[in-house]
């Protein structure tokens, strides 16, 4: 299998090829482009999965980019490594599996979703879907710079898609916010290859003296990417670009999300985690993950817009991965069996977040569309007209509460669990917040789906039959997720958390 | 007499490091920029300040004194010149990377302006939307 091999290198090459050819389609005939866009979402989708189901079987994959061997990079007179590399471990391969089942959906959505300026649109999806790979497989700091901005350029001119102020504003504000944020990994990169001469994660983390400059570094790289992932002091990009983009970019946004923070996990796991003050970065991510939880619910409960209630309560969501993921940091070694029960709740939770926050983002956007309202009190009695919907809402609405036969239930108490043996009050606090979010979701669900018809949403149809299927594959893996968590939990969850807390593999990885 | 010796070293400290004082002032300017000024763009004209601070930054802590760039032939030709030294141009190519992105954020930045304008007529943020959302 030569070409798995170097199936690393495609992840990167077949989303950019795919976006600048489906640009080119658009001044040729629609039929190309109705060729060249599944043709290309398949060939991405497949070797994203192809490549997590071999780093899952087969362990880490290193590819060097111009090289056969990493080894190669570090000829015997020059200690650095001079090449890029990637290295793709668990938890890479984890954000792999979950942006390609994102992705899917998203495209299988924007079939029927997006009438207009088809050529466009695919094109900047494609290069999301480069910069969340890059971001996962990249074992370069610049490199992680480069993606960063390709994600955020790319997601930017997707929030300002539909062509009204609003939006514009909202991609203004995302713009300003992740530029900036970029721009100070930039800083932390700088300054730590002014110090070490080097670039990459692995062969910085051996040599890092965690001096002064460095702690600078880290102070910058943490609080960057924690913006990015919009945690809650700088939430406030959040809502507006959410709720601006349409659906399915939105769905892809949560994971765009998601790639920010497995960048700062990334840097604050295998970069500097042997830090002998990782606890004080280990609190602060703590704390943030505890204040995103409960302002991002409280701001979510007065909210009458659909989209906006939907993105405030992914600001709450985020919390929960912080504070699992942060209870691991804190301890840090695997001896603690209830630490790796944290990381772990922690991490099911990203691609759980992903599942059921995408689902419930599509079926606003299919409220949306039907109704052409996103007001909650403008909308009542969808629930005769949009059965399926519906369902679907239902499915979502109970994952996201953490209601027992859904994904969301398995990950909510493994973090429950843990962070009990740390502090109760870390528990009480994530069960309160689970509790308004219920709120929150049972108050649209009645105002949007029960109550009387209304007589100018007496024509709203059913959405078409491929958005319909896309919310029918995110809710077929919610409840799958929920009914068999053990088996997702060892196969892929697992190996995910031990890789971020090995950090000895990591370094090893490179040779 | 000492303390003549103490600024002289002072200044001298200043100078040496009068690159890196500039980027953080470009930095600090940048970010001055993002956070008091409400005119939109203003606000892309302070993230292109922050980003040529950042340039300056990685300019400057990637220069070494007498260094060449790492071809050999232009090394043997100098070689009779005791400080050559070669050196890797990371730095540089770390720097034309930002410079091309920094270009495609400023762009965009500046033509959402635009379409911002076009449609409210004010370049304001303070004016524009959100005052009915919470």
């Amino acid at each position: 299998m030569s070409l798995l091999q170097h199936s690393v290198a495609l992840l990167i090459a077949f989303p950019l090829a795919f976006a600048f050819l489906t640009a080119i389609t658009e001044k040729l005939s629609a039929k190309v482009k109705n060729i060249v866009v599944p043709v290309g979402m398949l060939s991405v989708v497949c070797t994203a999965f192809l490549t997590s189901v071999d780093v899952f079987a087969n362990g880490t994959k290193v590819y060097t980019m111009g090289a056969e061997l990493p080894s190669i990079t570090m000829p015997a007179k020059l200690a650095i490594p001079i090449r890029i590399v990637f290295i793709v471990d668990a938890f890479s391969a984890f954000m792999l599996l979950l942006s390609s089942i994102v992705a899917t959906a998203a495209f299988l959505y924007s079939a029927s979703f997006i009438r207009e300026a088809q050529a466009k649109y695919y094109s900047l999806l494609f290069l999301m879907l480069a910069g969340m790979f890059g971001l996962a497989c990249t074992a370069d700091l610049f490199n992680l710079f480069v993606f960063l901005e390709v994600l955020s350029i790319s997601s930017a001119a997707l929030i300002a898609f539909f062509v009204d102020f609003k939006a514009s504003e909202a991609s203004y504000k995302y713009l300003i916010v992740s530029s900036l944020a970029s721009l100070m990994v930039l800083l932390a990169v700088g300054i730590l290859y002014a110090q070490y001469d080097m670039l990459n994660i692995a062969a910085l983390a051996k040599v890092l003296r965690f001096s002064f400059v460095d702690i600078i570094a880290l102070a910058l790289l943490v609080s960057a990417l924690a913006m990015k992932a919009g945690s809650v002091p700088m939430h406030f990009w959040v809502p507006d670009a959410y709720s601006r983009a349409p659906a399915a970019i939105t769905a892809t946004l949560v994971v765009a999300s998601q790639s920010c923070l497995y960048a700062l996990f990334r840097v604050s796991f295998s970069l500097f985690g042997a830090f002998p003050l990782i606890h004080i970065i280990a609190y602060a991510i703590i704390l943030l993950g505890i204040l995103s939880m409960f302002i991002g619910v409280t701001m979510a409960l007065p909210q009458k817009d659909i989209k906006r209630l939907m993105a405030y309560h992914a600001i709450s969501q985020t919390g929960y991965m912080l504070l699992g993921v942060g209870i691991g940091l804190l301890v840090g070694n695997t001896a603690n069996i209830y630490a790796l029960k944290a990381m772990e709740g922690g991490i099911f939770h990203i691609i759980n977040h992903a599942l059921y926050k995408g689902l419930l983002f599509l079926t606003a956007g299919a409220i949306i569309y039907s109704t052409g309202k996103r007001n909650l009190d403008e909308l009542s009695g969808l629930a005769r007209r949009m059965p399926a919907t519906t369902i679907f809402f239902i499915t979502g609405a109970a994952a996201i509460a953490g209601l027992p036969p859904t994904n969301g239930f398995a990950s909510k108490l493994l973090i429950y669990e843990s962070s009990y043996i740390f502090n109760p009050l870390f528990s009480i606090i994530a069960m309160i917040v689970s509790i308004l979010t219920l709120v929150s979701f049972v108050k649209v669900f009645c105002s949007a789906f029960l109550g009387p018809e209304l007589k100018a949403l007496s024509n709203v149809k059913e959405v078409p039959k491929p958005m319909l299927f896309a919310m029918g594959m995110l809710s077929f893996f919610i409840i799958i997720f929920g009914l068999f968590p053990d088996i997702v939990l060892n196969t892929i969850v697992e190996p995910a958390a031990m890789a971020l807390l090995n950090q000895k593999a990591y370094i090893g990885a490179l040779g | 007499m000492l303390e003549n010796k103490k600024a002289l070293l002072f200044a001298l400290l200043i100078l040496q490091n009068a690159n890196f004082l500039v980027a953080i002032c470009l930095v600090l300017f940048g970010l001055y920029a993002l956070l008091f000024k409400k005119n939109l763009i203003k606000m892309a004209i302070g993230i292109a300040i922050i980003a040529s601070g950042i340039n300056l930054f990685l300019i400057s802590a990637g220069y070494r004194k007498g260094g060449v760039a790492p071809i050999f032939t232009e090394a043997t030709i100098k070689a009779s010149e005791a400080e050559t030294r070669m050196v890797l141009p990371t730095p540089q190519a770390l720097t034309l990377t930002n410079i091309v992105i920094s270009l495609a954020v400023t762009a965009l930045m500046l033509s959402l302006a635009i379409r911002i304008y076009q449609q409210t007529g004010t370049l304001d943020a303070t004016k524009l939307g959100r005052l009915d959302e919470l």
